[in-house]
């Protein structure tokens, strides 16, 4: 039960007991953060179980990690190493380009990313126990995961508004299986968590999603790409609890140092967008 | 809070200690007991809800909730607990369990990194028992479940809890704040 807490990105024990004691609800374990990755290029894959099992062993919090999307052998090694949470990533280089992994032939729950809510059920169709937004990873841009936020509420929004004659049409139009879809217009919300990742720098970052519908925050490379992952670390968490509260959001900003250096959406090609992964 | 809603009750979340006042009930949720325990000294809980359980306010934990009600923790009721018991996620499970004094046909519980409880003092009910820890006790006002009421349809634990918040207040003895 991860909701309305802070899932933080690590790449060794030391930065996960940081993420610990700063109060993050889980941590995620991968080689690279993805400000690295989009930096250095080249293939990014699963990360090292030795890496895994070091993390697993400091912290008591959960403990996910990445697998490549449509990689059904890195999520085997990764449940076999008893992680809590698989995510399927677009922030690695694709394995599969045309399918997803069926999340239903694992006993670990999985997350996904989606940038509407036409690929957040085809996630859940395929298994996956959570969605989170893409965003932009390693970009500290926030501007990705608001629109990706938006896009699914809306569409959830949507979906309630139409009868049930129309839900075949607009399941047919989101390309998303027609059970989930009536499901989604019933209750007014996923039937899994949604949560923000892809682009929170600041605690206003994290303030904002949450007042989104975010239920809970991912954050990758602004953390330790900033210049106090401590203080910053503690002030997310604060600014995710706390995400109505401006006077406590404000506090939270005092004294943080630089955050990490941001990118403009129009400095990054089609290309290079990680958000465009995934099918 | 959908379930608290569907049995008549108000369901507010509680941040901060003045959030406590007024409450006729707290219910200490699932989550990550590291980060929780966290949290309630942060924010100066841990005393407000030691006295809120000592004035006969009914409290439940549920999952990370027994830990946090425990004699290491905010010491509400007399056992201890052993964490993530029944193991790491891939080790969550569902269980068909008979609950002492709650009638009807078994509840569905739902074990995710589940504690259990290792030890507990003469004066704690035990209501359930899996592969014999015992997973829901109970000691005068507060109860403690090691699983997650919240994640099946079946609302009848939210039911019995609001059940004993309203049959311990009545309109002239609402709680005030100190």
């Amino acid at each position: 039960m991860l909701k309305g807490g802070v899932i933080m990105d690590v790449v060794d024990a030391e930065q996960a007991k940081i993420a610990e004691e700063a109060g993050a609800c889980a941590v995620m374990a991968l080689e690279r953060v993805p400000a690295d990755i989009r930096r250095d290029g080249g293939v990014a894959r699963m990360s090292n179980p030795a890496m895994i099992k070091g993390i697993q062993a400091v912290v008591s919090i959960p403990v996910m990690a990445k697998a490549r999307i449509g990689h059904i052998a890195e999520a085997q090694v990764l449940q076999s190493l008893d992680v809590d949470f698989i995510d399927e990533s677009e922030v690695l280089t694709p394995a599969d380009e045309a399918n997803h992994i069926d999340k239903f032939e694992f006993d670990a729950p999985f997350v996904c990313g989606a940038t509407n809510l036409g690929e957040a059920l085809r996630r859940i169709g395929e298994g996956a126990a959570m969605i989170r937004s893409k965003g932009e990873a390693g970009t500290g841009n926030i501007v990705e995961a608001v629109r990706h936020m938006r896009e699914i509420t809306s569409g959830i929004r949507h979906l309630g508004t139409l009868s049930s004659t129309e839900l075949p049409t607009a399941a047919k139009n989101l390309a998303a299986p027609l059970e989930l879809v009536r499901d989604v217009a019933t209750r007014g919300w996923l039937p899994v968590p949604l949560l923000c990742a892809g682009g929170i720098a600041t605690p206003a970052d994290a303030a904002l999603m949450m007042q989104l519908g975010a239920e809970g925050n991912f954050v990758g490379s602004g953390i330790f790409k900033s210049d106090d992952p401590e203080r910053r670390a503690k002030a997310i968490v604060e600014a995710t609890t706390h995400f109505n509260d401006p006077e406590r959001v404000a506090a939270a900003s005092e004294q943080l140092g630089e955050a990490m250096p941001g990118i403009e959406m129009s400095a990054i090609g089609e290309d290079a967008r990680l958000a465009s992964r995934g099918w | 809070m959908k379930h608290l809603g569907s049995v008549g009750a108000t369901g507010l979340e509680v941040r901060l200690p003045a959030d406590l006042v007024g409450i006729d009930g707290l219910i200490l949720p699932g989550g990550e007991s590291t980060t929780i325990t966290m949290g309630l000294d942060q924010y100066g809980l841990a005393d407000p809800i030691r006295e809120l359980a000592a004035s006969g306010v009914p409290v439940l934990g549920t999952c990370a909730g027994m830990i946090l009600a425990d004699r290491q923790h905010l010491g509400l009721i007399d056992i201890t607990t052993r964490r993530n018991a029944f193991g790491r996620q891939l080790a969550s499970f569902e269980d068909e369990i008979e609950l002492a004094g709650v009638g009807g046909p078994p509840f569905t519980a739902v074990f995710i990194r589940a504690p259990w409880v290792e030890d507990l003092g003469d004066g704690v009910e035990v209501l359930a028992e899996i592969q014999g820890h015992p997973v829901a006790v109970r000691q005068g006002n507060v109860s403690a479940f090691s699983f997650h009421p919240e994640l099946t349809a079946d609302d009848r634990l939210h039911a019995w809890f609001v059940d004993a918040c309203r049959s311990r207040i009545s309109p002239r003895s609402v709680i005030q704040p100190e």
